[in-house]
């Protein structure tokens, strides 16, 4: 009798590890990637190549498989194995892996897929094996035109991570920033848009004025942004498919330091007049414009809790910048920095638990994260000169920008695109075509 | 004891050593600092014969030095002189700062000026306030010096 309960209490034992084998801590630096093999998707036969613009993707399952490597590279949670050393042939690999195979090569993960390329439709099925438990993790199938390949690569990315790590990925997220070229003291700047991976960059105005500070709506389609379009320093919003772009309101004097709100009804930001700046909003149906702040002090960079709440925003009011939040109607303001040097650029995590910021002292600047009662202050990164996080959707990575120092004939200046985990690892430049600044991270294109 | 021509000598050694360091608040030499402000003509153009056309900052000031009030004194006299005349008073801030705050300090600094522009009876109609923040240094350097001359408020004649 006893020995057939020791025997089923085993069998317990083993099914429940079985399930948890595979997964990634995420709220750790991640000094040990998890080893993951990427098998390039099968391409189902009578299927068509894709053309795109003057380019012929051929091998579309393979492309596909390439970025989701460079995607889990990037993260730096994740191992991408080498191809070559792959056994199992695409095709058979969906179907029914032999995981023997695959821990030969080390792999703890296995993703593979199928594609059906027609001329209107791309059809692609993929599946997450746990190669040490031997089991399926996930399974989904779903259909896009041919030319958003690219974004099947990231979704994929995107139901990974999220099976692997129990957090929403960001893969399929796009970035816009400013982009830079010229001498320092006439610099040539455009807004720039591209996917968080660098592809597909696309230049949203000329050149002809200044513009600044992009940022994204929640739903990804308008952009509002800082523009010196006839001389007069103006919020302005673009969407992003017309091309259209209109001014904010009807301000006698400059506005700046824009951002949506939540729902994606107003625009905040802070306007300037007689030397004082104050925080306002306007409301984009109604056009009713509120004063939120009221203060002789500078009240700039306005940043709202996710959910419409609160505000965080920067402000001279004790001498020098400091972090601050109030509720949304501007009542109950506090000041929520205190440590020596100065505050600014306070952002809100899209989880709601932090503030990341830009904090200046004894010369050298560092991106840092707090609790939203100012507590807890963590500094991620030091650098000569650095500034103005965003936040990637699921709140784990910051996106920021660097510049160097330069002599004085502009000489060694550059300006550079940078990101780093919430844990402190994974600093990384993030290459563009010319120089960049002010970046703004998407939330995910597919909500 | 303290004798007569030893307390002449004590006031001359004294007077000496003020005047000294008088000399010392240059600062560095050469460097024309002063007090965080830019005190040299490097940079500084003229609106007519005399009368230079911007004045310097502290960093996060926008305080008007007596130097500055003296530079906004005499662009105000020229100004009556020129009654047809607009003017933009550009406010600019260093790169040693976060972009948004320095585009609210260049409009504070620009202000400032037209204010005591207007104290000396230029109408406000007459001048108008743009700010750059840090986007048009007049200095490419990363060093104090070029700092110093970025923090600035230009006057132009308006087109």
């Amino acid at each position: 009798m006893k020995k057939i309960f020791l025997f089923i209490f085993c069998l317990f034992i083993f099914n429940n590890s079985a399930k948890a084998l595979v997964e990634v801590d995420i709220t750790r630096g991640n000094l040990d990637p998890l080893p993951i093999a990427v098998s390039p998707l099968y391409v189902e036969s009578g299927s068509v190549d894709i053309k795109q613009g003057d380019k012929i993707i051929k091998n579309v399952g393979e492309e596909i498989s390439k970025i989701i490597e460079i995607n889990f590279k990037r993260s730096g949670l994740f191992n991408p194995l080498k191809k070559d050393s792959f056994v199992q042939k695409p095709d058979i690999a969906h179907v029914k892996p032999r995981f023997e195979d695959w821990r030969l090569i080390k792999a703890q993960a296995l993703v593979t897929g199928k594609v059906t390329v027609s001329e209107e439709k791309l059809r692609v099925e993929f599946r997450l094996w746990d190669v040490v438990a031997a089991k399926e993790m996930v399974a989904l199938a779903f259909s896009t035109t041919p030319n958003n390949w690219r974004r099947v690569a990231h979704i994929i990315s995107d139901k990974v991570y999220q099976r692997l790590t129990g957090e929403e990925g960001y893969f399929d997220t796009r970035i816009i920033y400013v982009s830079e070229t010229g001498p320092k003291t006439q610099r040539y700047k455009k807004l720039a848009i591209m996917d968080q991976d660098g592809a597909n960059v696309k230049y949203l105005t000329l050149g002809n004025e200044l513009v600044l500070t992009p940022r994204f709506s929640p739903k990804n389609q308008l952009v509002t942004y800082l523009s010196y379009f006839r001389n007069l320093p103006r919020v302005y919003l673009l969407d992003i498919e017309t091309g259209v772009q209109e001014v904010v309101g009807d301000f006698p004097g400059m506005t700046f330091a824009p951002r949506f709100s939540p729902d994606g009804e107003k625009i905040i930001m802070s306007f300037a007049k007689d030397g004082n700046s104050d925080i306002y909003t306007m409301n984009l149906k109604t056009r009713v414009v509120e004063k939120i702040t009221d203060h002789t002090s500078i009240d700039t960079s306005p940043s709202y809790s996710p959910d419409g709440k609160y505000i965080a925003f920067n402000s001279d009011r004790s001498g020098l910048q400091q972090i601050y939040v109030m509720r949304s109607d501007g009542s109950n303001v506090k000041r929520i920095t205190f440590g020596k040097g100065l505050y600014g650029t306070p952002v809100w995590s899209p989880r709601g638990d932090l503030i990341a910021f830009t904090k200046v002292r004894k010369g050298k600047f560092y991106i840092g994260v707090m609790r939203t009662d100012g507590s807890g202050e963590r500094l991620l990164t030091e650098n000569y000169y650095q500034e103005a996080p965003s936040w990637s959707p699921n709140g784990r990575v910051l996106i920021f920008y660097r510049e160097t120092k330069a002599d004085s004939d502009g000489k060694g200046f550059s300006a550079k695109l940078w990101s780093i985990d919430l844990t402190g690892y994974n600093e990384r430049l993030i290459e563009t075509e010319t120089d960049g600044s002010d970046p703004s991270w998407s939330s995910l294109l597919s909500k | 004891m303290v004798s007569l021509t030893n307390l002449r000598k004590f006031l001359v050694v004294v007077l000496a050593g003020i005047a000294l360091t008088a000399c010392a608040t240059q600062g560095k030499k050469g460097t024309n600092i002063a007090g965080d402000v830019y005190t040299g003509n490097d940079t500084v153009e003229y609106l007519a014969t005399g009368v230079k056309d911007r004045v310097f900052f502290a960093t996060n000031k926008s305080t008007l030095t007596t130097a500055s009030r003296d530079t906004l004194r005499k662009q105000a006299a020229w100004m009556r002189k020129k009654s047809k005349l607009k003017f933009t008073i550009e406010g600019h801030a260093d790169e040693r700062g976060t972009r948004e705050y320095n585009l609210a300090l260049g409009e504070r600094r620009a202000n400032a000026v037209k204010d005591y522009l207007m104290t000396y009876g230029i109408s406000g109609s007459r001048l108008n306030v743009i700010s750059y923040g840090k986007e048009r240094p007049v200095n490419s350097g990363s060093n104090p010096l070029a700092w110093s001359q970025n923090r600035r408020s230009v006057t132009v004649k308006a087109e």
